[in-house]
């Protein structure tokens, strides 16, 4: 029997945290993540948990003693927000290419600057090719779940790469939902051992990690890690597949919500989803074949089965929370056409930049959306690909 | 027992072993040897390395000069990474997931770019947090891995490649940062400063007593570097020796507060005998900038007294 309870998402991932009892967890206090130690460092001191907590002076060291945490041969995880992501940006690359399965759950926030301490995706952006298994969450319930699945894609022997667990910030990380908790021993059997092969802490193989890795060697160890990345899709999927088992929850690399016979969609992440899905209901009502694509799988990127899964709609919208500011369309959106491209999918695909900085994003100005893709799908060419939504004209 | 060298180095293995490239002459190799040689033979230990010389010459993929489990991130974390490794060892070890008989010890090298500067917050913020770990810092006095750039540890006037001696900035305007107090201003447990001296005696006892204190300790070690000082590579201890004599080097500790002077000169040398053997001071001893020599002589007298007299004060009861 699961346990019926209401918790914020970052409530959520906190207990998430303590029920996977990692040996390190260290922190620096960022809006909007910033409960997550705070919570967690109650379980530390409450003694719930076996962890030491490293109270660091920056996210900078937060990452830096995760890795080394994780190098000796522990399991290390961490939280943060938005800028306190970009500091950690050197060691993010440098937790990746040492191939440690460090968990991380970014609470996401717009990056300065200006200062904003709002939801949009522009943290999780700066790091999407940094080489980190990326999950996003539309809800607290997802949040809890992809970090309790989390280890299990990391750590395995073909993977060995870091993740993080998306979600909104303020939108999910302060709301208070229903959710559906495991027992703790049950995430502990589901979690399982963290048993590393090559550890500082092991006193009778001494290994040395971090070379000066010059011309000879890096181009085949970065080959390595896209190959563990792309080993990785399979890898979530196995694990899915087995903590459906156990809750009974279903999860792929994307969502389809309404979109087998869909002939408009709008592809999103984390919370928007939620709204979108409510706006797709009430369109279907009307006989309106709206469908939503919600990627839970960032990194790696689904390509193909993406490309496949739009490939009989008559028009795209990707909604992307994070405006890539090259003049071309927002991440999710160059991802998703490049895909489509090369999957040989020919349909009219537009870029929506949206909520920046927390601006709210209502039901309506998602049906705006779909009632441009209307249009869109009459036409052969689309005008003006690269558009915004509740940008202010004045 | 005794300090003997001959008897240590016969007794005790290297953890550094040869076939590192760093340069003949320079002062870090041997002195990291011998601190690893205070390590108890029986004692594991984990190192952690900034990014600098002593990194990119010693574990270049695939060889390692590290007997020792090592890591290296980045060039200003050395002490957080190492942080991470001694807090996963405390919980694991609390945990039952490491056998109960095995002591691990942990030693972070940097350095002085590495420690003063790109990673002076990080070092702080790990010698705070009471990590139990020696931090070392190997002082050669500027940015010599990316080609002698001045650091907060370049002495005044010394010319660097970005504080050269030119006709109107006559190298380095600003004096010495002092780091072993700022460490001491942590109220650690151990903090000293040495150097590669009369038989490595100094070095040897305090990497010992920075090892084997319980808590966070720093060593602040003189490491020459015959590009970035200008000296031929067999004056290497030469200069040790000079830089010890001249007082330009205080060799102390501070226990728990209390200072102690591990050396004093008999006769404290000018600090013409330190400055004139290097190239990168030449520059002082043209006629008209005598009153540089005098600065730094200044300099170097108003440090030695007030160590003095910290020394009186704190081991007044």
């Amino acid at each position: 029997m699961s346990i019926r309870e209401r918790l914020s998402g970052n409530e959520a991932a906190a207990t998430a945290m303590k029920q996977i009892n990692p040996d390190v967890v260290a922190a620096f206090p960022i809006t909007p993540s910033t409960e997550i130690p705070q919570y967690f460092s109650t379980f530390v001191d409450n003694g719930m948990v076996d962890t030491e907590f490293v109270a660091v002076e920056s996210e900078h060291s937060a990452m830096s003693a995760c890795i080394g945490a994780e190098a000796a041969g522990a399991r290390a995880m961490t939280a943060t927000s938005a800028n306190g992501l970009s500091l950690m940006w050197e060691m993010i690359y440098i937790a990746s290419g040492m191939r440690l399965p460090i968990v991380m759950s970014l609470v996401n926030r717009a990056v300065s600057g200006p200062l904003n301490i709002h939801n949009d995706h522009s943290d999780a952006m700066g790091v999407r090719d940094a080489g980190w298994i990326m999950l996003f969450s539309e809800t607290n319930q997802e949040a809890y779940d992809n970090l309790l699945m989390a280890h299990r894609i990391a750590e395995n022997e073909n993977v060995l790469l870091p993740l993080m667990v998306c979600q909104d910030g303020f939108i999910t990380s302060h709301s208070i939902e229903n959710i559906e908790l495991l027992e703790d021993e049950k995430v502990k059997e589901f979690v399982g051992k963290y048993i590393p092969k090559h550890y500082l802490l092991n006193e009778k193989e001494p290994v040395a990690m971090g070379p000066m890795d010059l011309q000879s060697f890096l181009f085949e160890h970065k080959y390595q890690q896209a190959e563990a990345m792309r080993n990785a899709k399979q890898v979530i999927l196995d694990v899915a597949k087995d903590f459906e088992k156990l809750t009974g929850r279903k999860y792929g690399l994307f969502e389809e919500y309404r979109l087998d016979d869909a002939e408009i969609a709008i592809v999103c992440m984390n919370s928007t989803a939620g709204t979108t899905k409510d706006v797709v209901d009430i369109l279907r009502e009307k006989g309106i074949k709206a469908g939503l694509l919600k990627v839970r799988v960032f990194r790696p990127f689904p390509a193909e089965e993406i490309a496949k899964a739009l490939s009989h709609v008559k028009a795209v919208a990707v909604l992307d929370k994070a405006d890539s500011l090259n003049g071309a369309g927002g991440a999710l959106f160059t991802d998703i056409t490049s895909a489509m491209q090369v999957n040989g999918v020919q349909v009219p695909t537009s870029s929506y930049i949206y909520g920046i900085g927390g601006r709210d994003t209502t039901t309506k100005e998602i049906e705006s959306v779909f009632n441009d893709l209307m249009e869109d799908s009459k036409k052969e060419k689309i005008e003006n690909p690269y558009r915004y939504l509740g940008l202010r004209k004045e | 027992m005794a300090y003997n060298m001959k008897e240590i180095v016969a007794e005790k293995k290297s953890r550094f072993t040869s076939g590192h490239r760093m340069c003949a002459g320079c002062g870090a190799p041997p002195v990291t040897r011998m601190i690893l040689r205070a390590l108890k033979p029986e004692d594991h230990a984990v190192i952690a390395n900034a990014t600098g010389c002593m990194e990119v010459s010693s574990f270049i993929y695939p060889y390692t000069s590290w007997t020792e489990s090592y890591i290296h991130t980045a060039f200003e974390c050395a002490a957080a990474t190492c942080s991470g490794v001694e807090a996963a060892y405390k919980s694991m070890k609390k945990q039952g997931k490491l056998p109960e008989d095995v002591h691990t010890k942990f030693i972070a090298f940097g350095g002085d770019g590495g420690t003063y500067d790109i990673g002076l917050q990080s070092l702080s913020g790990a010698m705070e947090r009471g990590h139990d770990m020696t931090y070392v810092c190997y002082d050669n006095g500027a940015y010599m891995n990316t080609g002698i750039q001045r650091s907060s540890a370049t002495p005044r006037f010394a010319d660097t490649t970005t504080s050269p001696a030119g006709s109107v900035i006559p190298g380095k305007m600003q004096s010495r940062k002092d780091l072993t107090e700022i460490m001491e201003a942590h109220h650690l447990p151990y903090v000293a400063q040495t150097a590669a001296y009369m038989n490595f005696k100094d070095l040897y006892e305090k990497a010992e007593k920075a090892i084997y204190t319980e808590g966070p300790t720093f060593l602040n070690v003189l490491a020459p570097c015959p590009r970035g000082w200008g000296y031929p590579t067999e004056d290497l201890m030469n200069i040790n020796k000079l830089a010890v004599e001249t007082c330009y080097w205080p060799l102390y500790e501070v226990e728990n507060g209390k200072y102690k002077i591990t050396y004093k000169p008999a006769k404290k040398l000018p600090i013409e005998e330190f400055l004139k053997p290097q190239k990168r001071f030449k520059h002082m001893f043209k006629p008209g900038n005598e009153w540089m020599i005098e600065e730094f002589q200044k300099e170097v007298d108003r440090r030695w007294e007030a160590l003095l007299k910290l020394e009186e004060m704190s081991n007044k009861e």
